[in-house]
């Protein structure tokens, strides 16, 4: 019952990052894009999170917190690039 | 199911609902900063939603702590990048939707200084 409803949510969280990959191919500017990206990486860590609880292995945790963290530097790096054509 | 597998379930719905907001309001709004507004609802939460109710069904204090340290790590970075992203969005010049009145008195109080 409840593995039923975890499968629930982990799928619909999918087709909801699924959806929003469409802004990050298809939009107009690379801030669209960017914005995309960073509601991907929370459904991915949401996932993450959910996956953890369904299977009871807690180790996961601290591949969404590696995650989280990547996920920022990787935004940082890419404004910097965009912002200044280099990334020093 | 015990009761906490209940609240746990509703808290779970509930940041689903915000995170399907915020994804129609990234497909459907017409510019980059209303894009960035509806977003946050998303990052903030539905993402709290969720982590709280993994924190409640989670087996001991352990997992309790890092799942607290995520959501503060979420509740600080994602606000943090979006703000970045809205300051480089302006800098280069990205045009907000028509009809969008902008207030920049930095800009205005540095050219009536210089000019």
């Amino acid at each position: 019952m409840t593995d039923r409803l975890f499968f629930f949510f982990i799928a619909v969280l999918g087709l909801l990052s699924f959806l929003s990959m469409y802004r990050a191919v298809v939009g107009p500017r690379t801030e669209d894009r960017l914005v995309a990206i960073n509601v991907m990486t929370t459904k991915t860590i949401l996932i993450i999170v959910l996956i953890a609880s369904m299977t009871r292995s807690y180790t996961y945790l601290d591949v969404a917190l590696v995650y989280a963290l990547c996920s920022f530097i990787v935004t940082i790096a890419v404004l910097k690039g965009i912002k200044k054509g280099r990334l020093y | 199911m015990t009761p906490l597998h209940v609240i746990a379930v509703i808290l779970f719905s509930g940041g689903l609902f915000f995170l399907a907001v915020g994804t129609i309001g990234l497909l459907r709004m017409p510019d980059v900063y209303t894009r960035m507004h509806a977003t946050a609802k998303c990052d903030t939460l539905g993402a709290a939603l969720t982590l709280l109710g993994a924190a409640l069904i989670s087996h001991s204090l352990e997992n309790v702590i890092k799942l607290v340290m995520l959501w503060a790590l979420v509740w600080v970075v994602s606000p943090t990048a979006t703000h970045m992203i809205a300051g480089t969005a302006y800098k280069r010049g990205v045009a907000p939707v028509s009809g969008t009145r902008v207030l920049d008195y930095y800009t205005r109080d540095k050219e009536g200084v210089t000019g």
